[in-house]
């Protein structure tokens, strides 16, 4: 983990601080840079690198906006003199119960009702990111290590790793089931731990799936919770993408699974939630932890001192998430968006010969560009993100910073822009495709 | 297996210490002027209400600044969607300014070297993280505010050694003190990597005198390793003039081009100073940018809601705002703490000469049964149980002498305060006689002497 430096006599940092395990020095953050300095704008450099790495989302604003002007007192600390004091002086690491209810309740609500959540144990953070770690820090040792399911979010490798020392052993999955988790992925998993002498103290999947945009099966969850039974550790859910399935009934919570059996060994499962996927909202820092753990909700709750969501911030989503209409319209409203979104993109891109994985879910889909490697290798997929963001000037997420075993895979972010915007993206891609075939005809 | 990580099972968050218990006992029995006048009076929490009609009176002229503006350009978007690390670039300069007009603008500060931080609690352990291998020490004087035990130490495996300091003296940092506990960390195989000071400090609310600075920096320096100075009180300084941080006491040493310069960091937040601890606005100022590199890269896991960045930086902008109430509010709690150390001098219980803080460092000694911490846990027992006072014992302070006290002023109204003090008095008056306040009667008494706030 640590990159290795010369011990100085003391002005150094820690290893923590000056090792890479930030991991921004991937291609993942690489893009994000190519872009900073060259973004596109319709107006102003409608050339410019066009950010579809972005997991955003930007479609439902104008109903939050709308909210918010129809109830500016949600924003303004209420119309009571005392309001503004008392939560500005409201530090209480168990955050506003009014908060902690319309979160509890909107969990509720983008589940169909399918499952319940209680209020005391809604755990409060800075946004999922805190979540993930405090999380790791509470359930594994460091050396210790957590199963993913590869792909996932690059952003794990220094969310669950870097302060925490805890590795990660990943559970490949790949194209031949549609990257669907197997028990023989998670089996092979442990056993890879194993031999290294690596305890592994639990599986932590993402559902719906970053970046493959899909949720979990039904019978996939099953598989997995009786496989982290059978070996005794942990399971997490990181459920942030849970409002962005586009058809509500084919996201299936952990939560409904635990609720099918009773509950029965349910203190070995935890929920990561957070607001900055489902409405839009990374900058207000809002994440939650959910466990069915009486003891990890109450570490978890004072480790959240080091990363508690903002009074003010926790006192605007009490009014609005409690607001049952607006919640309800919104949620319908933005999952019939997304979709809208998903088959622009999937269809745009179908029409350019290139094929995704079948996705119902999040803000982006899984694009299949392996036939266009020149090696079914990692150098070949980078050389092609390369000159797809530096030619094409499009900043998309190679497969490999997620790591995809699978060379060619690449996520594009669908939502973080306008109509637009993703319409020039698809004409540049097919203009793309088109000087390929070209070359390929000419190479022949 | 355990299945649970070791940190979460064991006690290093600290929440089985006195300092959290008796915050327990206070929420079982919480005081209420109207509903429950019997109840248990919370002088154990340092908060700041001093002020909060000034803020609210700025609010109620300035309804933009926490409603989006509703003027067009709906500037919602893009605070919702701003999670850059780097923070709002307005909000950090306005910040900035802040800090050096609280610092009679003796010092200045560059924005770029500002990492914001949920709360200088965050702030704090991601210093030590930074700083120091887990199994490393910080130096840190005693008495020091009970939750770095769970800051400092608890994630982040960093070990506190504590510099043991005395009534002798009014509880001033020395050399000799300093020396002592570099020695007991050696002792104990461990590698210091830093004094940590808290200026102006918790408990004992005073300011770092010019003697102390000298000893710290050129330990320091000497030792080759760092300061951090947690300076959140800073601004609950009853008078400006007489404090200094510890960046414009390395500068007036002219150490500024030497390496020491690049060891100096500063904690600050808007806690204490604006009385905002639900905002959770913290920060980490360093003159080291690889420090302020992966620090800023850290702050990913307690970054500071964009919605109060935009509301502190119109808040912040407001100069003319600021001014005002940076004097005014300490002339409050100046005015605050005169009442309760003039109330409790009055029968008998002198205070640690202060000039800063939210609390009074205050000398109980001649009320214990006996020169012991068990004497200490049975008073304070006492004070919180049949007197309805949440105190903080000075043991949950890690004091090394007992008898003292940490008593907050700031966080009631001042009927509230009158009544602890009422309350205090009729204790005191029926209790008095310990046996201890009998012996050596002569000797605490000179000591009290040149400790009380003339």
């Amino acid at each position: 983990m640590g990159v290795e430096f010369e011990q100085q006599p003391s002005v150094e940092l820690s290893k923590v601080a000056v090792s890479d395990t930030h991991g921004e020095d991937s291609p993942y953050f690489a893009g994000w840079k190519a872009y900073d300095e060259d973004p596109y704008d319709e107006s102003r450099n409608p050339s410019g690198v066009i950010q579809m790495g972005l997991a955003e989302n930007q479609v439902s604003f104008d109903l939050l906006e709308e909210y918010l002007e129809k109830h500016s007192e949600a924003a303004s600390f209420g119309n009571k003199i005392s309001s503004f004091r008392e939560n500005a002086l409201f530090q209480d690491y168990h955050g506003l119960q009014s908060f902690r209810k319309a979160m509890a309740s909107f969990m509720e609500q983008i589940r169909g009702g399918r499952a319940k959540f209680d209020p005391d144990r809604v755990v409060i953070t800075a946004g999922a990111t805190a979540a993930n770690e405090l999380v790791t820090f509470i359930l594994a040792n460091p050396g210790d290590a957590l199963l993913v399911p590869t792909p996932y979010y690059p952003g794990f490798d220094r969310d669950l790793r870097w302060r925490t020392g805890v590795n990660i052993v990943p559970v490949h999955c790949d194209s031949s089931n549609n990257f669907q988790i197997t028990i023989q992925a998670l089996e092979a998993a442990y056993a890879d731990a194993v031999s290294k002498n690596i305890k592994v103290r639990g599986v932590l999947i993402t559902n719906p799936s970053n970046p493959l945009g899909a949720t979990i099966q039904r019978s996939v969850l099953e598989d997995i919770l009786d496989f982290v039974i059978s070996k005794n550790i942990h399971l997490v859910s990181d459920e942030i993408y849970s409002g962005s399935a586009f058809f509500s009934g084919e996201f299936v919570s952990i939560a409904e699974v635990l609720e099918a059996r009773n509950y029965q060994d349910s203190e070995r499962v935890h929920i990561v939630y957070s607001l900055s996927k489902d409405l839009g909202l990374p900058g207000f820092r809002v994440g939650t932890i959910y466990s069915y753990n009486d003891k990890v909700v109450t570490t978890a709750r004072r480790m959240s001192s080091f990363t508690l969501i903002s009074s003010q911030t926790q006192q605007l989503l009490a009014s609005m998430l409690s607001d049952k209409d607006f919640t309800e319209k919104y949620i319908r409203i933005n999952r019939e968006r997304l979709k809208n979104r998903y088959h622009m993109i999937i269809d745009g891109l179908r029409n350019r010969g290139i094929e995704c994985l079948e996705g119902n879910a999040g803000l982006f889909c899984w694009m299949n560009l392996s036939p266009l490697l020149k090696e079914r290798k990692k150098e070949s997929e980078l050389a092609l993100w390369k000159s797809i963001l530096y030619e094409v000037k499009l900043n998309i997420s190679p497969g490999s910073s997620c790591h995809c075993s699978e060379p060619g895979w690449f996520r594009v972010c669908f939502a973080n822009m306008t109509e637009r915007t993703l319409e020039i993206a698809l004409q540049r891609i097919h203009d793309f495709m088109e000087i390929k075939k070209e070359n390929d005809v000419q190479q022949q | 297996m355990e299945m649970l990580s070791k940190k979460a099972t064991c006690k290093s968050h600290g929440q089985d210490s006195s300092y959290f218990l008796g915050w327990q006992e206070y929420e079982k029995n919480p005081f209420n002027e109207d509903r429950n006048p019997l109840g248990i009076i919370q002088m154990g929490l340092a908060e700041n209400q001093l002020s909060f009609d000034l803020l609210e009176s700025w609010l109620a002229r300035n309804p933009d600044a926490t409603m989006f503006g509703s003027n067009g350009g709906s500037i919602f978007k893009e605070l919702a969607l701003f999670q850059d690390y780097h923070g709002l670039q307005t909000f950090k300069t306005e910040l900035v300014e802040f800090m050096a007009e609280i610092r009679r603008n003796k010092v200045r500060f560059d924005p770029q070297k500002l990492v914001l931080t949920a709360g200088a609690t965050s702030a704090n352990e991601t210093l030590m993280f930074c700083l120091a291998e887990p199994g490393e020490a910080f130096l840190i004087p005693t008495p020091y505010y009970p939750g770095f035990d769970r800051d400092l130490k608890w994630r982040t495996g960093v070990k506190i050694v504590p510099i043991h300091c005395s009534s002798l003296n009014g509880f001033r940092i020395t050399k000799a003190a300093l020396d002592e506990a570099y020695d007991e960390a050696l002792k104990l195989n461990l590698r210091v990597k830093g004094v940590f000071i808290t200026n102006p400090s918790n408990p004992l609310g005073t300011t770092m005198n010019q003697d102390e600075f000298n000893h710290v920096i050129s330990f320091a320096v000497s030792k080759n390793i760092h300061i951090v100075s947690d300076e959140i009180y800073a601004g609950t300084v009853f008078d400006s003039s007489k404090f200094t941080s510890i960046i414009e006491a390395i500068m007036d040493r002219n150490l500024e081009k030497t390496d020491i310069w690049s060891r100096i960091h500063v904690v600050s937040s808007l806690s204490k100073d604006l009385g905002l601890p639900g905002f959770r606005i913290g920060m980490i100022y360093s003159n080291n940018e690889t420090l302020i590199a992966a620090a800023t890269k850290m702050s990913s896991f307690g970054l500071v809601s964009s919605q109060t960045q935009y509301l502190l930086s119109k808040l912040l902008g407001d100069k003319k705002f600021t001014r005002h109430y940076i004097q005014e509010n300490q002339r409050r709690l100046k005015k605050r703490q005169q009442v309760l150390v003039s109330g409790l001098q009055s029968y008998g219980i002198p205070c640690l000469k202060s000039n800063a803080g939210l609390f009074c460092w205050v000398d109980m000694r001649n009320l214990l049964s006996s020169n012991a911490f068990e004497a200490e846990m049975e008073l304070w027992k006492k004070i919180l149980y049949e007197v309805g006072l949440n105190i903080s014992p000075g043991s949950s302070c890690h004091c090394t002498e007992p008898g003292w006290f940490r008593v907050c002023f700031a966080n009631m109204s001042q009927e509230t305060l009158n009544l602890s003090i009422h309350r205090l008095q009729a204790f005191v008056t029926s209790n008095g006689d310990g046996n201890y306040q009998n012996q050596k009667l002569s000797t605490r008494i000179s000591r009290r002497n040149s400790l009380v706030v003339s």
